[in-house]
């Protein structure tokens, strides 16, 4: 089914310079980048993983929060296009002698950056340098705000295992996401996708972990995880940061499994058929069961991290192809800009 | 130096109540002696106002930097300056250092911290700061989380006859939020707090100032709830007062979508409906003070991610022009927008100003109630351009300052 041609011809496809958000994104603008990254599926499986199309290119990562699989997989993924990526962890970095982050900005800008990926631990932060410098930025996390390239390796993620044709979107889905809501960016970015695409999301915490009127973003609120999960198709579980289990939150590791762990128990009261997943890294144990995520065939979590390296591809070639003159998208469309 | 006496003629005077009266205003000695029909003596320095208002210049309870620049194109001639500097005014002789601090050209009147470095633990030390020239108490930016230093505190001030000026947020339900919950700070994924953190912190206070006596003023109240508990004990008797300013009136939460820092506030902005409930608030008499919050604050304080912003604004500039608002939308007379202005305040703070009467301090300002101007946030007076009113029209506008009589420039 060829459905490339609904998208509109060359740059107008995708009129924006940077990726800081599923928020600022149209219904259309995410199925394009979903579609992108199939071909990057099937090269990422033959034995040659490498292709040109970013050679020359200079990626910076700027980590200014700790990541592993992020990191490395927006790395694999620059490198599998060609492009010469350069990690900079904030750790390491005059970040931690004082210097703000328009300075550190402003010194990668200077550098000649052709992309910039930027995890930050504020929201609004991957925004705030994306105003301050020439290239492409793509937000790979901000604060609780978005994790853009999660949500849309998520959507692709379900589209495979739903064996969806690229193109299609996740009409009627049932969709229910488990866990610190109030603290994640995967969660935002995750709704304002999945509504996006037609899904209907429900959303499950404890009220300590919901955020107010999360309503108004269109999806369900429960508090009842038994109840969240009647008739769901996807089972999301979120990390629950170690901090927020003794005591400030949640009273202690094993309350919170007894009322949100995702055991092979609480998993039948979804559909028969639900599949589950989670953004990684995982507390096994408490908010997952082993059983559920190695579960051979209702697990999409290495999925997830497989599609995780096509999906980051997909945006560094999108993103870039202005810098690139790709025939059609040498001008960014009006008012496109974002 | 005595200066010579003035007389300002051909203007509108704004007196306590009633509309603005045409006629003549002769101050002597620093000090307004007629008003109305009187006549300049042989000698006067005079003035024609040519239709201009002749107003009392403004008192702003409540600012956290001495910015003379911005102060005189507000018209503010009177400053009450929050204990939070750096250090904070905690101690008799930098009270006494910054009572001076205005000199000559405008009144600075020092808050003293009410607790020893701000901690809110140990009582500083009042009664020396109070002799030294302090004309009021605060808690600073932040909230007594203690309710028994609060008490301790309160019934203390009553004592020594100085009012409290409070900030009006439960920390512990505030914490490190940076918005008020709702959709806006959902989407944003900022640290919020719900805004009845305000309402618990206003009835802790209204209760203890009740027990004690005690004089207290809630520096800003933005939320309908809290606004509710402040009408409520006022019709009790309690003797508290509210303060709000502009930001609050003017703004919702809405503006901090694209992660504003110059709409960083503290408290936060609120919801629509709290702002309404501000304006009714101040029609209806229960908010007593406007104020500008004056904090300016530079790139290195407000280029920054939201929650990394130190929250204020610069505020002296729109002050006036923003609460006439009020005035061309209905809600208040000009008479009472002064009383907002200066003549509330300048009784809160126990000065013989604010009000255009015979005996008061000639603190004076001419304006023009109509001029339109725009405000650029690269262009102010202040020492830094955070505002969140930047490219906005308004109307308004000081054309001449005089404090005790004498012109500033």
């Amino acid at each position: 089914m060829s459905l490339r041609l609904q998208y509109p011809e060359g740059g107008l496809a995708f009129p924006h310079r940077d990726l800081t958000g599923i928020g600022r994104l149209a219904r259309h603008e995410i199925l394009y980048l979903l579609d992108e990254a199939e071909q990057w599926v099937e090269l990422n499986r033959q034995p040659n993983k490498r292709a040109e199309v970013l050679s020359g290119l200079t990626i910076i990562n700027a980590f200014f929060e700790n990541s592993t699989r992020t990191l490395l997989s927006f790395e694999i993924a620059g490198k599998r296009l060609g492009a010469d990526v350069v990690n900079m962890h904030a750790a390491t970095s005059s970040v931690k002698k004082g210097e703000t982050l328009i300075d550190t900005a402003m010194t990668l800008n200077a550098m000649r950056a052709d992309a910039i990926v930027i995890r930050h631990g504020s929201s609004g932060a991957v925004r705030l340098i994306a105003e301050k410098v020439d290239c492409p930025v793509l937000n790979a996390g901000d604060g609780q705000h978005e994790h853009p390239t999660q949500a849309l390796l998520d959507a692709l993620t379900i589209r495979h295992a739903l064996k969806l044709a690229p193109g299609s979107d996740l009409n009627g889905l049932k969709v229910t996401i488990c866990g610190d809501i109030l603290h994640s960016r995967v969660a935002r970015s995750n709704i304002l996708s999945l509504t996006a695409l037609g899904a209907e999301i429900r959303v499950c915490a404890p009220p300590a972990l919901m955020p107010a009127e999360i309503e108004a973003m269109g999806v369900q609120p429960f508090h009842d995880f038994d109840a969240a999960l009647k008739g769901a198709n996807i089972v999301m579980m979120l990390r629950l940061q170690q901090e927020r289990m003794e005591g400030q939150f949640i009273p202690s590791p094993r309350e919170y499994r007894h009322l949100y762990g995702l055991t092979l128990d609480r998993l039948a009261k979804a559909e028969p058929d639900a599949f589950v997943m989670h953004p990684g890294p995982m507390n096994r144990g408490i908010e997952i069961d082993s059983q559920v995520a190695d579960h051979p065939t209702r697990s999409l979590i290495t999925g997830q991290v497989e599609r995780g390296v096509a999906i980051r591809m997909a945006c560094l070639d999108v993103l870039t192809r202005r810098a690139r003159q790709v025939p059609g998208w040498d001008a960014l469309a009006k008012g496109g800009a974002a | 130096m005595i200066p010579r006496p003035l007389t300002i003629t051909g203007g509108l005077l704004v007196l306590p109540t009633g509309a603005p009266q045409p006629g003549n205003l002769r101050c002597e000695g620093g000090r307004i002696v007629a008003l109305g029909d009187v006549a300049p003596n042989d000698g006067d320095e005079v003035v024609d106002a040519r239709g201009a208002l002749v107003a009392p210049g403004l008192v702003d309870l409540g600012v956290f930097a001495v910015d003379k620049p911005a102060f005189h194109f507000g018209g503010i001639t009177r400053a009450a300056l929050m204990p939070d500097q750096g250090p904070p005014l905690d101690h008799p002789a930098r009270v006494r250092f910054a009572a001076q601090s205005g000199k000559p050209d405008m009144w600075v009147h020092p808050l003293a911290a009410a607790t020893r470095g701000l901690e809110g633990r140990e009582l500083a030390e009042l009664a020396l700061m109070r002799d030294a020239g302090a004309r009021a108490v605060a808690t600073g930016r932040r909230w007594i989380g203690d309710s028994g230093v609060m008490m301790r505190l309160l019934s203390y001030c009553a004592m020594l006859g100085m009012v409290v000026v409070t900030h009006a947020e439960d920390a512990g339900i505030v914490g490190s939020a940076v918005a008020t919950a709702g959709e806006m700070a959902t989407r944003l994924g900022l640290p919020s707090a719900p805004a009845e953190a305000e309402a618990l912190a206003v009835a802790r206070d209204i209760a203890l100032a009740e027990i004690t006596g005690a004089r207290l003023h809630f520096r800003q109240v933005t939320t309908a709830r809290a606004l509710d508990l402040v009408r409520a004990a006022k019709a009790r008797g309690v003797k508290v007062t509210a303060g709000v300013t502009p930001a609050h009136f003017m703004l919702s939460d809405l503006e901090l979508a694209n992660f504003r820092t110059f709409c960083r506030m503290s408290p936060p902005l609120r919801h629509d409906a709290d702002r309404k409930a501000v304006i009714a608030a101040i029609a209806d008499g229960t908010i007593d003070v406007i104020a500008s919050g004056h904090d300016p604050r530079g790139p290195e304080d407000k280029r920054l991610p939201f929650a990394d912003a130190e929250p204020g604004m610069a505020g002296a500039e729109t002050l006036l022009p923003l609460t006439l608002t009020l005035v061309r939308d209905g809600a208040i007379d000009l008479a009472r927008a002064f009383a907002l202005l200066a003549g509330n305040p300048a009784a809160l703070l126990g000065v013989a100003a604010g009000k255009l009467e015979t005996g008061a301090e000639a603190d004076i300002a001419l304006v023009d109630p109509d001029r339109p101007w725009v405000v650029n946030s690269d262009k102010m007076a202040a020492a830094a351009g955070n505002t969140p009113f930047d490219r906005r029209p308004v109307q308004g506008r000081v054309t001449a300052l005089f404090k005790g009589g004498t012109r500033i420039d």
